[in-house]
């Protein structure tokens, strides 16, 4: 038997966990998951040194230790902040956390452009789910908000800085995948932008990568700009033989056609493998991938809506109530309107429905 | 007349230079370290001093170098802070330009104690001119043999950096001065680990501000024990007081800290008074990022005790009564000066220094600018005052480094305190742009609570 390693008890929101030596709160709340998971829109677990700047991941240590029992005299950053044994968090259950939460959102929208409608991230934006969760609906911000030009860097990517929240996952993204330092923070301050060095284009196997990584809508992909909403295409596991990386990827389709290749992420939005920028700039077409099935989204994400998985159809009751007697209808709806064909099942046809999924001659076939 | 223990030979002409520096006492400490005391003698001597560190936070000094940790094989780090951009504070810039040996004479004693072998002084871009001086003091030790291999051949090394700031702020806080020493962008890192596990180039390093280090001279020259009686309680040893604003003599004060804040103002022996004849309004005793004070709160405690020039009578009441020590910029304000103005100056500076790495500092100083701009400008609205209080709220506490609290806190507390000033501000915009609140009842003495009756 190897030898056993001591793990250490944490509590967080009064649900008792136990991890190993080194894991981060916000580590030791994602294996309880739930609710009493902060929301974390820098830090990147794929990325060394990501994390603490945005703040939202903030949480109370109510209790240092079982050995240093004092709390902590300010909100610690979870991603940052390793556990000690006998920890007691706060984080929903703390009205300070949620307030400063607030506090940190208001502050991330302040700059923001709130363009969701025309944005091509609408829909998996980690700043949306953010501020539908935690924001205020009206701003108190009165004045002119920053603006920055957009720029392309390099052939596939535009930068839209103002739309950044500079989390740097980016930065991280590119130090350490690219063996080349050109991409950076240039300036300060709220004057502070992501940019290149001298505006040189970036051009590395792998640099397509920040585009998954920006949890805003300030890196995309200029191949699937303005193409189409998330939420009307359908994500589908596909894999292919590459040379340069796994090939696993999530392809996202109409019906045959690839409009936009991206990496396969987890339910925080994290990149489980990163994918080469062949893969997904330019495989777009059915016949380069081996489709697996459809990709799992939460039910809750907007991309889903139209396309249920697992959903079950509600039992016939009538039947039992009656005593196995039918019920007399006075008119069937069937007879007058194709609304419910039982041929057509909505949630099996590829991408949206379109007047011809149906057949025209009433029912008759 | 104050005792003085750092500036006493300063008014000796030449003592820029080794050798009048040498014939006045001068490297005599580190002699006597380096030749007859072993390194943590030395730290003991200044943990017995109660030396606190000159920087801002006030930190026991010997008890920040006991913390650096001394793992094998791995080389530690000396770090002199010499960048002193707080707006009110510039004792540092007048150690160094007047007798830099004095700071060098620290260096090699501290380097001496925590065994570094190398030692940077990291000092601000703006002061383009002192670079060159320590750099010659620096030239003269190595010529007579303070510095370099084999130190007056008690076989201990040491050589001294020099290296310029870009002009940053932020790269006062230690860990962004050390991002920046190692050639990168001056952002503040993420704590834990600290700098005296893991600082410069991922070794051990102690940041410590210039007059802490220099202090460490007398601490040797006198003994521990005896400099702790100079001051009083805590407060140990002198504080060098940079005071500027409405005084008749601005300037650097040394100040065995066991004044009154009353007498610095008004003796002739520091600041003589306020010129003009003009009554004192406010003031900010500690360099820019402390609470600002009212003249009635400034010189009597909440409880009605004289407030006296230490650490611990300054930050007495803490923040809803109090100030702090901080580093020592004094910025005294007259009947004239209008104190939304001032901080509105101040948001102006906070914003232009964030580094923009963390997103409450990076957004919320300049909310702060503009709210406070409207208000000067006579645009402000009678629910920006509660604005900019839930701004700096949000703000203080929730940030990577203090300079999210250090641009929070004067604005906190000119609320706190002013918010008679604000209100007039919002109500009579076209007044307040043409002329200022004036005094009003900011010097007044203060109701003081009855003390509770002695059980």
């Amino acid at each position: 038997m190897a030898e056993e390693k001591k793990l250490f008890k944490v509590t967080i929101d009064n649900i008792p966990v136990e991890v190993e030596p080194g894991t981060t709160i916000l580590n030791a709340a994602r294996m309880i998951g739930g609710d009493v998971v902060p929301p974390a829109m820098c830090y990147y677990s794929k990325l060394q040194g990501s994390g603490g700047k945005c703040r939202t991941c903030l949480v109370k240590v109510s209790k240092g230790s079982d050995a240093d029992p004092r709390p902590m005299p300010k909100l610690v950053a979870s991603c940052r902040t390793t556990v000690m044994d006998g920890m007691e968090v706060a984080n929903i259950t703390s009205p300070e956390v949620l307030d400063a939460r607030k506090g940190v959102v208001e502050f991330l929208l302040l700059n923001h452009p709130l363009d969701c409608p025309v944005c091509d991230q609408a829909g998996e934006c980690d700043l949306q789910d953010l501020s539908y969760e935690h924001g205020v609906s009206s701003t108190r911000y009165e004045f002119k908000r920053r603006t920055f030009d957009k720029i392309d860097i390099g052939d596939h990517i535009k930068l839209h800085m103002t739309r950044c929240i500079l989390c740097y996952r980016c930065v991280f993204t590119a130090d350490q995948l690219t063996n080349k330092r050109e991409h950076g923070i240039l300036g300060r301050g709220d004057a502070s932008e992501i940019s290149t060095y001298i505006k040189n284009s970036l051009d590395n196997d792998f640099i397509g990568n920040v585009i998954d990584v920006c949890p805003v809508g300030a890196l995309t992909d200029r191949t699937a700009r303005f193409k189409n909403r998330v939420w009307f295409l359908k994500p589908v596991d596909a894999h292919c033989t590459c040379d340069k990386c796994s090939g696993k990827a999530v392809l996202w389709m109409r019906g045959d056609e690839i409009f936009r290749v991206t990496a396969r992420k987890d339910k925080y939005g994290e990149v489980e493998e990163f994918i080469c920028d062949t893969c997904r700039f330019e495989r777009k077409d059915a016949k380069d991938w081996v489709i697996e099935g459809p990709r799992k989204v939460s039910r809750h994400s907007v991309i889903s809506q139209g396309h249920y998985v697992g959903t079950r159809k509600p039992q016939e009751t009538i039947a039992r109530v009656m005593d196995g007697r039918a019920p007399k209808l006075l008119m069937d709806i069937h007879s007058v309107s194709e609304v419910n064909m039982p041929a057509v099942d909505l949630s099996k046809i590829d991408g949206p429905a379109h007047s011809n999924d149906f057949p025209k001659n009433n029912g008759a076939q | 007349m104050g005792r003085k223990l750092l500036l006493d030979k300063a008014h000796i002409e030449g003592i820029r230079y080794y050798d009048v520096y040498r014939k006045n006492g001068g490297y005599a400490a580190a002699e006597k370290a380096l030749k007859s005391m072993s390194p943590d003698l030395v730290t003991e001597e200044v943990k017995k001093s109660g030396l606190r560190g000159r920087g801002g936070a006030g930190f026991p000094t010997g008890l920040k170098w006991s913390f650096l940790a001394k793992p094998e094989g791995v080389p530690r780090y000396l770090v002199c802070n010499a960048d002193e951009s707080e707006p009110g504070t510039f004792k540092d810039r007048y150690l160094m330009e007047f007798i830099p040996h004095l700071l060098i004479e620290g260096l090699l004693i501290s380097s001496f104690a925590l065994g570094a072998n190398r030692t940077y002084i990291y000092i601000r871009g703006e002061y383009a001119w002192i670079p060159d001086i320590l750099e010659e003091a620096i030239a003269e030790a190595h010529k007579n043999g303070w510095l370099g291999k084999n130190i007056q051949g008690t076989g201990f090394d040491l050589d001294i950096y020099v290296q310029r700031g870009a002009g940053a702020y932020i790269c006062g806080e230690e860990t962004a001065l050390i991002e920046s020493l190692e050639g990168k962008r001056g952002n503040p890192r993420i704590k834990p680990p600290f700098p005296a596990v893991k600082g410069l180039w991922q070794c051990p390093t102690v940041v410590n501000n210039v007059e802490t280090l220099a202090a460490v001279v007398p601490i040797i020259n006198i003994g521990g024990d005896e400099y702790a009686k100079y001051g009083t309680g805590k407060s140990t040893g002198t504080k060098l007081i940079s005071a500027c604003g409405n005084l008749n003599k601005p300037g650097v004060y040394e100040i065995d800290m066991s004044i009154s804040v009353e007498e610095f103002i008004y003796s002739d022996e520091y600041c003589g008074g306020i010129p003009n004849g003009k009554r004192l309004k406010a003031c900010i005793p500690g360099g820019s990022s402390v609470p600002i004070l009212p003249a009635n709160l400034l010189l009597k405690t909440a409880k009605g005790e004289q407030r006296m020039m230490t650490y611990e009578s300054l930050n007495d009441g803490g923040f809803a009564t109090g100030s702090m020590m901080g580093s020592g910029g004094f910025i005294v304000l007259d009947e004239d000066q209008c104190v939304v103005r001032h901080t509105m100056s101040l948001a102006r500076f906070y914003h232009h220094e964030s580094c923009g790495q963390c997103s409450p500092c990076r957004e919320g100083t300049g909310w702060m600018k503009k709210v406070l701009l409207n208000i000067e400008n006579g645009k402000g609205k009678e629910s920006d005052i509660d604005l900019l209080w839930d701004i700096q709220r949000r703000i203080e506490g929730n940030t990577i480094c203090p300079l999210g609290d250090a641009a929070a806190w004067p604005v906190a507390a000119a609320i706190r305190h002013f918010r008679d000033e604000f209100e007039w501000h919002v109500r009579h915009p076209e007044e307040a742009v043409k002329r200022n609140f004036g005094l009003a009842h900011y010097a007044d003495p203060l109701p003081v609570a009855a003390p509770a009756a002695a059980v």
